[in-house]
């Protein structure tokens, strides 16, 4: 992206949102990027935000990994919502972000979940069954929902046993596609794409105890470019009271 | 009529229609003639089997190619014909010998009656044989392309204008050797043209077509004499004359023809021939004068004698159209009005005519 | 070595699955480029613009159809499965098919032009010279729409390595069976393998450039119909 069109974009949006918006007159734009799993979440996050301070929360979803890239050449972000740990400690060493501003905003939980009422009876019982054609897993190169996966079937002695049955979403969210649509049986995904309100909102799953794996810490960062928005700020000070802490809950993340 | 060819076809189409039932002699050349629009090129595409009419009867001597009436179809590739196109249509991939091939190739041994030698040597193209088509001028192309469709030795030939895409010095190069086809292949040949003077050197027979219907079908040289046909209205119109070579003037190059069931003899220029031999000319209508003596002091070569039939107008107030006979051979002479009412021209009346120039046929 | 073991793996299996696409496209677009080439049926308008799709459809529209036909709950899924062959998801046969619909213009369009252009009429003259249909579509159509089906098998093969977002959409990700080039650079950029990404990207840049260069300079003029 050249830099006029850098600086059009957030400008027309302000300008459109000045013209939408009268709640408040020090309103500001935040442009945040956030991890797929956590889009739910974010959604309910950013009106509670947007309507307590005025700003304008602008969400982009997608992967963790293609943000890292797009960051690092330039791309507009003032805040980073990554879906592990490791991209933003590697943005905090390149000196992409506000020094001190990094912390683990979620703990996803990860769920082995099925479509079907009954399939999964909250026990890894039908991984060990192994009667299954497909396992659905996100990439564990990229994704660490799927690094967790892998941790759990090594855990449970089952690598080489399901090795053939396997299948990569390259996302956590393609995962949870594949098991959504049947064409795989079960898979590995996050709590917070099944869970609502205390309770699943459809199939059957096993919630994986936290022993199994590594815990999956979401860290979030304010960026470079957000250093002297106030809306950055804001946010992430948002994110760390205890509104948000109910919401992140209630998707089934821990804190 | 022993061997013949009877077409009864019905097609319509949005705009137009064809709707005739002819029966033609199973020999010789028949042209379907008529102005563009008239359906003949779609009549001999219905009797090739390349359009189908929804009522149709084709039948070639003793096979039928169509019968709608007990479903009847021979796919065109069943059908022993030749087929040749306006423009030569010859496969660009092939060298001319393979395009000749291409038909022979496909007609079983025992059937062919037609050997590539002897096409290729009929239409003077054996010194072509090794060329690619697009090496070749129109003229060379067109007679592959008739060579090609000989070779697959066929019972009935279909030409479709085979002489209207090319220029004037092409055509003259071309038609000595559908003359030399006329004379030596024993195949009839429906023959598709708008030009008189092409069917009347080629055809025996004629069909005239119009808007998609049969005005008039009869041999050529009463057919094309009739005054109730627009044929005998054109600036071109005429009569064809056949006949039998008798005597030949050395010294001044002149051959003498005497014209059938008559002492009357008429003479042209021409090579010599053999005493007995047939041959065509074309006599147009504006050539003839008409006197009521012999005019024996004049430069006029042919004076004949001759009955008046009767009369048309031309398509020109100041002619007139007038039909004569000579022991059978009609002709037509275009005077003006003028000279009519001087000479008191009446039907039955006996008068002396003069052939201003005679164009040799074949 | 720049290259993985895995990334010649991929390399392996694009090449199966464009070389197969194609032949199966060749063989299966013929006859539909025929008939629109042909056809005076009120149907040639809907099934040109069908087979015309996925020429503006995304990839991932495509995918999502599939995924959703070929799993358990799908016709094709239902039809597999009653057929004993499972469903079609996350295997090389359902990359296949997947392939052959989201390349199908790539080869049939090419050729229907060149049926098209050939026109009825060296069709008609070798019927009449006795060819029967089949008999002329191997010894007339065939030489002389050559220059299309070239172009076809170029576009449909080249077309089907730089597929992405079907595989993506209904492969998932199986070594050897499902992970083509495309996808293994799509892992290599997410897990910030670079220099590996760099080896294989450029190397689709270098074939594509070559495949193209093949079929723009071979583009010579070609004998016309006369």
């Amino acid at each position: 992206m050249n830099l006029r069109a850098r600086h059009f974009a957030p400008s027309a949006l302000a300008a459109l949102v000045g013209c939408f918006a009268f709640t408040a007159a020090q309103a500001d734009d935040v442009q945040v990027a956030v991890a797929a799993n956590f889009t739910a979440p974010i959604q309910a996050i950013a009106s509670d935000f947007e309507k307590d301070t005025g700003h304008k929360l602008i969400a982009a979803y997608g992967a963790t990994g293609q943000f890292y890239t797009q960051i690092k050449n330039g791309a507009p972000f003032e805040v980073f919502l990554a879906a592990d740990d490791t991209t933003p400690e590697k943005l905090e060493k390149e000196g992409d972000i506000v020094p001190g501003s990094r912390f683990t905003y979620a703990i996803g939980t990860l769920a082995l979940w099925s479509a079907n009422d009954g399939y999964i009876n909250d026990t890894d019982k039908v991984l060990k069954e192994n009667q299954f054609k497909h396992l659905s897993i996100a990439n564990p190169k990229a994704a660490p929902y799927g690094l967790a996966a892998t941790q759990v079937l090594a855990k449970l002695g089952l690598t080489d046993k399901v090795k053939d049955k396997i299948v990569e979403g390259q996302n956590i969210t393609q995962a949870y596609q594949f098991v959504s649509t049947g064409n795989a049986e079960l898979g590995f995904v996050a709590l917070s794409q099944i869970y609502k309100d205390g309770k699943l909102t459809s199939g059957s799953a096993w919630i994986v105890p936290e022993a199994m794996h590594d815990p999956i810490k979401q860290d979030a960062v304010i960026l470079k470019k957000g250093e002297n928005n106030p809306a950055a700020k804001a946010l992430v000070e948002y994110l760390k009271g205890p509104k948000a802490a109910a919401i992140i809950k209630s998707y089934g993340y821990q804190l | 009529m022993s061997a013949q060819i009877n077409v009864r076809l019905q097609l319509s189409y949005s705009g137009f229609s064809l709707d005739l039932d002819v029966q033609l002699p199973g020999k010789g050349v028949t042209a379907l003639f008529g102005h563009s629009g008239s359906g003949k090129t779609t009549c001999l595409r219905c009797i090739a089997g390349l359009e189908r009419a929804n009522q149709a009867f084709v039948q070639i001597n003793d096979e039928v190619w169509q019968d709608s009436q007990s479903n009847l179809f021979v796919p065109v590739h069943k059908r022993s014909l030749g087929y040749i196109f306006q423009e030569a249509s010859l496969f660009p991939h092939l060298s001319v010998r393979a395009n000749l091939e291409f038909g022979l190739r496909r007609i079983l041994r025992e059937q062919r009656r037609v050997e590539l030698a002897h096409a290729a040597d009929l239409l003077g193209i054996t010194h072509l044989l090794e060329r690619a088509p697009n090496h070749l001028s129109g003229g060379e192309r067109q007679r592959v392309g008739i060579a090609r469709a000989l070779l697959t030795s066929p019972k009935l030939l279909l030409m479709d204008e085979p002489l209207a895409a090319l220029d004037s010095q092409r055509k003259a190069e071309i038609l000595p050797y559908l003359e030399r086809l006329h004379a030596e292949l024993d195949i009839p040949v429906l023959y598709v043209s708008h030009s008189q003077d092409e069917v009347a050197r080629l055809a025996d027979h004629i069909v005239l077509l119009s808007e998609g219907k049969v005005l008039a079908s009869g041999p050529i040289g009463e057919t094309l004499a009739r005054l109730d046909l627009p044929l005998s209205q054109g600036d071109d119109a005429g009569v064809v004359i056949q006949g039998e070579v008798c005597d030949y003037d050395a010294r001044y190059h002149l051959l003498t023809l005497q014209l059938p069931h008559s002492a009357q003899r008429i003479r042209v220029a021409h090579a010599p021939l053999a005493i007995g031999k047939t041959l065509r000319v074309k006599v147009q209508a504006r050539d003839i004068s008409l006197s009521l003596n012999r005019n024996e002091h004049s430069s006029i070569l042919n004076s004949l004698q001759a009955t008046v039939i009767g009369e048309t107008a031309a398509d020109n107030q100041a002619h007139v159209l007038v039909r004569l006979d000579i022991a059978g051979t009609a002709l037509l002479a275009r005077i003006t009005r003028y000279s009519r009412d001087q000479l008191d021209l009446q039907p039955g009346q006996t008068i002396w005519l003069q052939i201003k120039s005679v164009a040799v046929l074949a | 070595m720049p290259l993985s073991s895995a990334d010649f793996a991929a390399i392996w299996l694009t090449f199966k699955l464009a070389s197969l696409t194609t032949v199966i496209l060749l063989v299966i677009g013929t006859p539909i480029a025929l008939w629109l080439a042909h056809t005076r049926s009120r149907l040639r308008g809907p099934i040109g613009a069908i087979v015309a799709l996925p020429l503006v459809l995304p990839p991932t529209v495509i995918g999502f159809y599939l995924l959703l036909a070929m799993g358990p709950h799908g016709y094709v899924g239902q039809l597999t499965q009653a057929m004993g062959l499972g469903t079609l998801t996350f295997s090389f046969a359902g990359l296949v098919i997947g392939s052959v619909i989201y390349s199908m213009p790539f080869v049939v369009q090419p050729l229907q032009n060149a049926f098209t252009a050939i026109g009825p009429r060296p069709l008609e003259v070798a019927a009449t010279l006795r060819a029967n249909p089949w008999d002329c579509f191997f010894t007339v159509v065939l030489p002389l729409a050559r220059p299309g089906f070239i172009t076809a098998a170029i576009l449909g093969f080249a077309h089907t390595v730089g597929e992405f977002g079907v595989v993506l959409m209904i492969g998932g990700n199986i070594p050897e069976k499902t992970r083509v080039v495309s996808v293994q650079i799509y892992d290599h950029v997410e897990a910030l393998e670079y220099a590996q990404a760099h080896w294989l990207a450029g190397a689709m840049v270098v074939f594509s450039f070559l495949v193209l260069l093949a079929l723009y300079s071979s583009r010579k003029s070609q004998s016309t119909w006369s």
